[in-house]
């Protein structure tokens, strides 16, 4: 019961600081489930978001993973019940009269002021992550060429992944 | 002559459209989304699908979630937003939870294991492909270049608490943003 409010409490407030989109927090959920309530090593967070963008859906399911982890199907639930209900009941407030300040001057000064700190925020994400799974040479250079693939072709990136899996069962890389 | 708009979309069909796009999903839905409501559906045009993406980017949360929401709300209200989210969220839900439950039986098998290393690399790319996306086009806004790196500072490095850092990083960039583009009007002028 304990770790489902604290689950609760931690995914609600993640919810409402996630200006950008779901990867902005992904530094503070690692802070929060791999050092403030120690449930999962920092591999283990990179393998749970791995494997929440190789599935279906958007990435925030890696909520749902961490829930699952932390206090089974009951902790899934709740952990994503709480990522995406406050901003939900946000937006379905908002929607309402957007289009009476979406013209604002303020709105755009806003909106342009969030664009650096989210760039910040993502930036961090991915460095926190390449510094945990980049575990060795061939890794390092795994992460270089990947990232050159999703940046400069139109390759799906389900097929890099796929072949970076690919890569690691057969024991190439690791 | 202009074809006549579509009817609006029932409650099941927001719930049935979302579901679809949800299950199409792999490694960012938003592009599916836009697919199914603009061009198959035709629910909203392209410039009112814009309008309402701009909403769900302005306001936190992600996205594609905020999107869902916002567009069940505009045709039929709190049940509208519940139909379009729950198509959306449920089949990925069941799905990443028996994901879960697989890697967790299956984690401790070598094989599996040495899958999940490089895979884990290769999606932190992903991410990263991303970051670099979203901080190039600050390469033409120097003082935003400064904001972004502080904000990475200070929670890549010192490891702040990210609601300080939005309550501190946010009012600060608003104002020099703020400051910085009045400059430019009058200078303009």
């Amino acid at each position: 019961m304990r770790q489902l409010a604290a689950l609760a409490g931690i995914f609600a407030q993640l919810s409402l600081v996630a200006f950008g989109g779901g990867n902005s927090i992904l530094p503070e959920m690692q802070r929060q489930v791999v050092q403030v309530h120690p449930w999962i090593t920092a591999q283990d967070f990179a393998a749970l978001y791995a494997l929440a963008q190789a599935a279906p859906g958007p990435n925030m399911l890696v909520s749902a993973l961490i829930g699952l982890r932390v206090a089974g199907v009951p902790g899934a639930l709740v952990a994503l019940g709480s990522l995406c209900a406050p901003s939900s009941a946000l937006t379905f407030v908002c929607a309402g009269f957007w289009h009476r300040f979406h013209t604002r001057p303020w709105r755009i000064v806003v909106q342009r002021a969030l664009a650096p700190v989210t760039a910040g925020l993502v930036m961090a994400g991915a460095a926190l992550l390449v510094r945990t799974t980049g575990r060795s040479v061939g890794l390092d250079l795994l992460i270089l060429v990947a990232t050159a693939l999703f940046l400069l072709t139109r390759i799906h990136p389900l097929l890099v992944l796929a072949a970076a899996t690919a890569l690691g069962a057969s024991g190439l890389i690791g | 002559m202009r074809e006549a708009p579509p009817p609006a979309p029932t409650c099941a069909d927001l719930f049935l459209g979302f579901l679809t796009t949800g299950l199409c999903g792999f490694g960012g839905v938003l592009p599916w989304a836009r697919r199914m409501v603009v061009e198959r559906r035709r629910w909203l045009s392209a410039a009112e699908f814009t309008d309402l993406l701009g909403l769900c980017q302005f306001l936190p949360g992600p996205n594609v979630i905020n999107l869902s929401v916002a567009l069940g709300a505009r045709f039929h209200g709190v049940r509208g937003s519940a139909a379009a989210f729950a198509g959306l969220m449920s089949a990925p839900t069941v799905i990443v939870i028996a994901l879960g439950f697989a890697y967790h039986r299956l984690a401790a098998i070598p094989i599996v294991a040495h899958a999940f290393v490089t895979l884990s690399a290769a999606a932190s790319a992903l991410v990263l492909a991303t970051a670099i996306k979203i901080a190039t086009p600050l390469r033409e806004r120097p003082i935003g270049a400064l904001v972004g790196l502080a904000t990475f500072a200070a929670v890549a490095w010192l490891r702040w608490p990210l609601p300080l850092v939005i309550v501190g990083a946010v009012p600060v960039s608003a104002l020099l943003t703020w400051a910085v583009e009045a400059r430019a009007t009058v200078r303009r002028r």
